[in-house]
Protein backbone atom coordinates (compact mmCIF):
# COMPACT_ATOMS: atom_id res chain seq x y z
CA UNK A 1 0.00 0.00 0.00
CA UNK A 2 1.67 3.52 -1.10
CA UNK A 3 0.71 6.07 1.32
CA UNK A 4 2.03 8.78 -1.18
CA UNK A 5 4.16 11.54 -0.17
CA UNK A 6 2.76 12.70 2.45
CA UNK A 7 2.80 9.27 4.19
CA UNK A 8 4.64 10.55 7.42
CA UNK A 9 2.03 12.48 8.73
CA UNK A 10 -0.60 10.16 8.35
CA UNK A 11 1.40 6.97 10.21
CA UNK A 12 2.05 10.05 13.06
CA UNK A 13 -1.83 10.58 13.01
CA UNK A 14 -3.12 7.19 13.51
CA UNK A 15 -0.52 6.13 16.06
CA UNK A 16 -1.59 9.48 17.91
CA UNK A 17 -4.89 7.91 18.17
CA UNK A 18 -4.13 4.62 18.97
CA UNK A 19 -1.47 5.44 21.92
CA UNK A 20 -4.17 7.92 23.44
CA UNK A 21 -6.66 5.23 22.83
CA UNK A 22 -4.91 2.66 24.36
CA UNK A 23 -3.73 4.97 27.38
CA UNK A 24 -7.73 5.75 28.34
CA UNK A 25 -8.86 1.94 27.98
CA UNK A 26 -5.73 0.95 30.32
CA UNK A 27 -6.29 3.78 32.94
CA UNK A 28 -9.95 3.06 33.33
CA UNK A 29 -9.11 -0.29 33.47
CA UNK A 30 -6.24 0.05 36.32
CA UNK A 31 -8.48 2.35 37.81
CA UNK A 32 -11.39 0.27 38.11
CA UNK A 33 -8.98 -2.28 39.68
CA UNK A 34 -7.74 -0.23 42.10
CA UNK A 35 -11.40 0.67 43.09
CA UNK A 36 -12.55 -2.85 43.40
CA UNK A 37 -9.30 -3.82 45.34
CA UNK A 38 -10.26 -0.98 47.85
CA UNK A 39 -13.95 -1.77 48.33
CA UNK A 40 -13.22 -5.37 48.51
CA UNK A 41 -10.42 -4.82 51.33
CA UNK A 42 -13.25 -3.03 53.19
CA UNK A 43 -15.70 -5.32 52.51
CA UNK A 44 -13.38 -8.42 54.13
CA UNK A 45 -13.29 -6.22 56.96
CA UNK A 46 -16.62 -6.32 57.54
CA UNK A 47 -18.04 -3.09 56.44
CA UNK A 48 -20.29 -2.82 54.23
CA UNK A 49 -22.70 -0.87 52.48
CA UNK A 50 -26.45 -0.64 54.11
CA UNK A 51 -28.09 -2.20 51.63
CA UNK A 52 -25.87 -5.40 51.87
CA UNK A 53 -25.96 -5.59 55.56
CA UNK A 54 -29.82 -5.89 55.16
CA UNK A 55 -29.61 -8.05 52.80
CA UNK A 56 -26.98 -10.48 54.60
CA UNK A 57 -29.30 -9.78 58.18
CA UNK A 58 -32.34 -11.10 56.17
CA UNK B 1 -44.99 3.12 40.85
CA UNK B 2 -41.32 4.19 39.31
CA UNK B 3 -40.24 5.75 35.64
CA UNK B 4 -37.59 4.09 33.74
CA UNK B 5 -35.47 7.15 34.40
CA UNK B 6 -36.27 6.74 38.24
CA UNK B 7 -35.49 2.96 37.95
CA UNK B 8 -32.22 3.68 35.67
CA UNK B 9 -31.28 6.38 38.63
CA UNK B 10 -30.24 3.39 40.89
CA UNK B 11 -26.60 2.87 41.22
CA UNK B 12 -26.72 -0.75 41.87
CA UNK B 13 -28.60 -1.26 38.78
CA UNK B 14 -26.72 1.14 36.37
CA UNK B 15 -23.72 -1.51 38.54
CA UNK B 16 -25.82 -4.55 37.04
CA UNK B 17 -26.95 -3.07 33.85
CA UNK B 18 -23.53 -1.86 32.68
CA UNK B 19 -21.73 -5.04 33.34
CA UNK B 20 -24.54 -6.81 30.98
CA UNK B 21 -23.89 -4.51 28.19
CA UNK B 22 -19.84 -3.40 28.07
CA UNK B 23 -18.83 -6.66 26.65
CA UNK B 24 -21.05 -6.02 23.62
CA UNK B 25 -20.79 -2.55 23.56
CA UNK B 26 -16.93 -2.77 23.60
CA UNK B 27 -17.07 -5.92 21.42
CA UNK B 28 -19.49 -4.16 18.53
CA UNK B 29 -16.63 -0.52 18.80
CA UNK B 30 -13.61 -3.13 18.29
CA UNK B 31 -15.07 -4.77 15.02
CA UNK B 32 -15.88 -1.86 13.89
CA UNK B 33 -12.92 -0.16 13.77
CA UNK B 34 -11.92 -2.98 12.80
CA UNK B 35 -13.78 -2.78 9.70
CA UNK B 36 -13.42 0.76 9.21
CA UNK B 37 -9.35 0.60 8.97
CA UNK B 38 -9.70 -2.12 6.45
CA UNK B 39 -11.87 -0.16 4.57
CA UNK B 40 -10.13 3.48 4.86
CA UNK B 41 -6.79 1.58 4.28
CA UNK B 42 -7.63 -1.06 1.21
CA UNK B 43 -10.88 0.28 -0.30
CA UNK B 44 -11.27 3.91 -0.13
CA UNK B 45 -9.70 5.58 -2.85
CA UNK B 46 -7.43 8.56 -2.59
CA UNK B 47 -9.25 11.92 -2.53
CA UNK B 48 -8.31 13.85 -5.99
CA UNK B 49 -7.41 16.98 -3.70
CA UNK B 50 -5.92 15.54 -0.80
CA UNK B 51 -4.79 12.02 -2.47
CA UNK B 52 -3.74 9.75 0.61
CA UNK B 53 -3.84 12.33 3.23
CA UNK B 54 -8.31 11.86 3.11
CA UNK B 55 -7.07 8.96 5.24
CA UNK B 56 -6.46 11.15 8.12
CA UNK B 57 -10.36 12.40 7.85
CA UNK B 58 -11.51 8.86 8.96
CA UNK B 59 -10.15 9.66 12.40
CA UNK B 60 -10.00 13.29 12.72
CA UNK B 61 -13.73 13.75 11.53
CA UNK B 62 -15.49 11.22 14.31
CA UNK B 63 -12.69 12.78 17.01
CA UNK B 64 -13.96 16.09 16.04
CA UNK B 65 -17.61 14.88 16.11
CA UNK B 66 -17.25 13.23 19.68
CA UNK B 67 -15.61 16.21 20.80
CA UNK B 68 -18.46 18.53 20.35
CA UNK B 69 -20.78 15.43 21.48
CA UNK B 70 -19.21 14.52 24.36
CA UNK B 71 -19.73 17.94 25.05
CA UNK B 72 -23.32 18.33 24.89
CA UNK B 73 -23.47 15.05 26.51
CA UNK B 74 -21.70 16.68 29.94
CA UNK B 75 -23.97 19.83 29.30
CA UNK B 76 -27.49 17.88 29.61
CA UNK B 77 -25.66 15.39 32.73
CA UNK B 78 -25.21 18.58 33.89
CA UNK B 79 -28.90 20.15 33.81
CA UNK B 80 -29.81 16.62 35.01
CA UNK B 81 -27.62 17.47 38.07
CA UNK B 82 -28.78 21.32 38.76
CA UNK B 83 -32.74 20.40 37.97
CA UNK B 84 -33.53 17.05 38.62
CA UNK B 85 -30.89 15.86 41.17
CA UNK B 86 -30.45 12.59 39.23
CA UNK B 87 -27.98 10.52 40.80
CA UNK B 88 -26.27 9.45 37.96
CA UNK B 89 -25.89 12.62 36.69
CA UNK B 90 -23.15 14.00 38.47
CA UNK B 91 -21.46 10.64 37.98
CA UNK B 92 -21.97 10.71 34.12
CA UNK B 93 -20.76 14.58 33.89
CA UNK B 94 -17.19 13.48 35.67
CA UNK B 95 -16.93 10.50 34.17
CA UNK B 96 -16.84 12.07 30.74
CA UNK B 97 -14.61 15.06 30.98
CA UNK B 98 -11.60 13.33 30.58
CA UNK B 99 -12.58 11.68 27.82
CA UNK B 100 -14.03 14.92 25.90
CA UNK B 101 -10.89 16.16 26.31
CA UNK B 102 -8.88 13.49 25.45
CA UNK B 103 -10.83 13.50 21.91
CA UNK B 104 -10.63 16.79 21.28
CA UNK B 105 -7.32 16.47 21.70
CA UNK B 106 -6.80 14.13 19.51
CA UNK B 107 -9.51 15.93 17.04
CA UNK B 108 -6.33 19.07 17.57
CA UNK B 109 -3.55 17.01 16.67
CA UNK B 110 -4.91 15.02 13.66
CA UNK B 111 -5.90 18.41 12.15
CA UNK B 112 -2.70 20.29 12.53
CA UNK B 113 -1.18 16.80 10.99
CA UNK B 114 -3.54 17.01 7.94
CA UNK B 115 -3.31 20.54 7.85
CA UNK B 116 0.87 21.02 7.45
CA UNK B 117 0.80 19.11 3.92
CA UNK B 118 -2.29 20.38 2.74
CA UNK B 119 -2.06 23.68 4.09
CA UNK B 120 1.35 24.17 4.56
CA UNK B 121 0.69 25.18 8.21
CA UNK B 122 0.56 22.96 11.16
CA UNK B 123 -1.68 25.34 12.83
CA UNK B 124 -3.75 28.83 11.92
CA UNK B 125 -5.66 31.15 14.45
CA UNK B 126 -8.70 30.22 11.68
CA UNK B 127 -12.40 30.36 13.56
CA UNK B 128 -12.69 26.83 13.72
CA UNK B 129 -9.52 25.68 14.81
CA UNK B 130 -9.58 28.71 17.49
CA UNK B 131 -13.05 27.52 18.85
CA UNK B 132 -12.01 24.03 19.44
CA UNK B 133 -9.12 25.04 20.93
CA UNK B 134 -10.60 26.96 23.41
CA UNK B 135 -13.32 23.74 24.26
CA UNK B 136 -10.36 22.22 24.80
CA UNK B 137 -9.61 23.95 27.54
CA UNK B 138 -12.91 24.71 28.79
CA UNK B 139 -12.62 20.62 29.13
CA UNK B 140 -9.52 21.53 31.33
CA UNK B 141 -11.01 24.00 32.95
CA UNK B 142 -13.61 21.73 33.84
CA UNK B 143 -11.40 19.15 35.70
CA UNK B 144 -9.15 21.67 37.51
CA UNK B 145 -12.44 23.25 39.36
CA UNK B 146 -13.69 19.93 39.70
CA UNK B 147 -10.43 19.04 41.67
CA UNK B 148 -10.08 22.13 43.08
CA UNK B 149 -12.89 21.99 45.70
CA UNK B 150 -12.60 19.48 48.55
CA UNK B 151 -16.55 19.26 48.65
CA UNK B 152 -17.60 17.40 46.40
CA UNK B 153 -20.96 18.27 46.24
CA UNK B 154 -20.22 21.94 45.44
CA UNK B 155 -17.89 21.18 42.48
CA UNK B 156 -20.46 19.08 41.30
CA UNK B 157 -22.79 22.13 40.99
CA UNK B 158 -19.95 24.73 39.84
CA UNK B 159 -18.74 21.91 37.38
CA UNK B 160 -22.34 22.18 36.23
CA UNK B 161 -22.97 25.57 35.94
CA UNK B 162 -19.49 25.81 33.93
CA UNK B 163 -20.25 23.46 31.59
CA UNK B 164 -23.96 24.62 31.23
CA UNK B 165 -22.32 28.22 30.18
CA UNK B 166 -20.02 26.97 27.84
CA UNK B 167 -22.57 25.29 26.19
CA UNK B 168 -23.04 28.71 23.92
CA UNK B 169 -19.48 27.17 22.53
CA UNK B 170 -21.25 24.58 20.37
CA UNK B 171 -22.97 26.13 17.59
CA UNK B 172 -20.07 28.69 17.49
CA UNK B 173 -17.10 25.71 16.75
CA UNK B 174 -20.41 24.29 14.03
CA UNK B 175 -21.63 27.50 12.69
CA UNK B 176 -17.86 29.22 12.74
CA UNK B 177 -17.12 28.19 8.65
CA UNK B 178 -20.35 29.80 7.89
CA UNK B 179 -20.24 32.53 9.74
CA UNK B 180 -16.60 33.32 8.86
CA UNK B 181 -14.04 33.39 6.18
CA UNK B 182 -12.23 30.21 7.71
CA UNK B 183 -9.49 28.40 5.90
CA UNK B 184 -11.38 25.07 7.11
CA UNK B 185 -13.59 23.40 4.84
CA UNK B 186 -17.58 24.02 5.41
CA UNK B 187 -19.39 20.95 6.51
CA UNK B 188 -19.38 18.06 4.07
CA UNK B 189 -21.05 15.23 5.82
CA UNK B 190 -24.09 16.87 8.73
CA UNK B 191 -25.63 19.70 6.28
CA UNK B 192 -28.01 20.15 4.48
CA UNK B 193 -28.44 18.91 1.17
CA UNK B 194 -26.84 15.78 2.00
CA UNK B 195 -23.26 14.56 2.18
CA UNK B 196 -21.48 16.16 -0.34
CA UNK B 197 -18.64 13.16 -0.31
CA UNK B 198 -18.54 10.36 -2.67
CA UNK B 199 -19.73 6.92 -0.69
CA UNK B 200 -16.26 5.53 -1.51
CA UNK B 201 -15.14 8.00 1.54
CA UNK B 202 -18.32 8.47 3.24
CA UNK B 203 -19.33 4.73 3.97
CA UNK B 204 -15.74 4.20 5.93
CA UNK B 205 -15.90 7.86 7.47
CA UNK B 206 -19.38 6.92 8.94
CA UNK B 207 -18.10 3.52 9.85
CA UNK B 208 -14.96 4.67 12.22
CA UNK B 209 -17.43 7.34 13.26
CA UNK B 210 -19.69 4.84 14.55
CA UNK B 211 -16.81 2.79 15.53
CA UNK B 212 -15.71 6.02 18.04
CA UNK B 213 -19.03 6.17 19.02
CA UNK B 214 -19.60 2.61 20.15
CA UNK B 215 -15.97 3.08 22.28
CA UNK B 216 -16.85 6.32 23.46
CA UNK B 217 -19.65 4.90 25.30
CA UNK B 218 -17.91 1.61 26.17
CA UNK B 219 -15.64 4.12 27.99
CA UNK B 220 -17.77 6.10 29.74
CA UNK B 221 -19.58 3.48 30.99
CA UNK B 222 -16.68 1.92 32.53
CA UNK B 223 -15.50 5.85 33.66
CA UNK B 224 -18.95 6.10 35.48
CA UNK B 225 -18.70 2.21 37.20
CA UNK B 226 -15.46 3.71 38.55
CA UNK B 227 -16.57 6.20 40.03
CA UNK B 228 -19.54 4.85 41.40
CA UNK B 229 -16.89 2.18 42.86
CA UNK B 230 -14.86 5.03 44.20
CA UNK B 231 -17.84 6.68 45.80
CA UNK B 232 -18.78 3.80 47.13
CA UNK B 233 -14.99 3.05 48.66
CA UNK B 234 -15.18 6.72 49.96
CA UNK B 235 -18.68 6.70 51.80
CA UNK B 236 -17.84 3.17 53.52
CA UNK B 237 -14.39 4.02 54.73
CA UNK B 238 -15.79 7.33 56.70
CA UNK B 239 -18.71 5.09 57.95
CA UNK B 240 -15.79 3.09 59.37
CA UNK B 241 -13.93 5.56 60.74
CA UNK B 242 -16.53 7.11 62.33
CA UNK B 243 -17.87 4.08 63.75
CA UNK B 244 -14.55 3.19 64.82
CA UNK B 245 -14.63 6.59 66.41
CA UNK B 246 -17.65 6.56 68.23
CA UNK B 247 -16.38 3.69 70.15
CA UNK B 248 -13.29 5.31 71.83
CA UNK B 249 -13.49 5.84 75.46
CA UNK B 250 -13.88 9.55 75.71
CA UNK B 251 -11.04 9.58 78.24
CA UNK B 252 -8.99 8.23 74.87
CA UNK B 253 -10.39 10.92 72.64
CA UNK B 254 -8.53 13.05 75.15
Amino acid sequence: MDLGPHAAFIIASYAVVAIVMAGLITWLILDGRRHQRALDALEARGVRRRSQAEDSAR
Amino acid sequence: MQTTAQSLANPTRFMSLSATLLPWVGGLAASLIAVGLYLAFFSAPPDYQQGQTVKIMFIHVPSAWLAMGIYLLVAISSFGLLVFRHPLADVSAKAAVPLGAAFTFLALVTGALWGRPMWGAYWVWDARLTSVLILFFLYLGLMALRSSLDDETLAGKLTAILALVGVVLLPIIKFSVDWWNTLHQPASVLRIGGPSIHSSILVPLLVMAVGFMLAFIAMHLTAMRNEILRRRVKALTLAHVSHAGSRVPATAKG
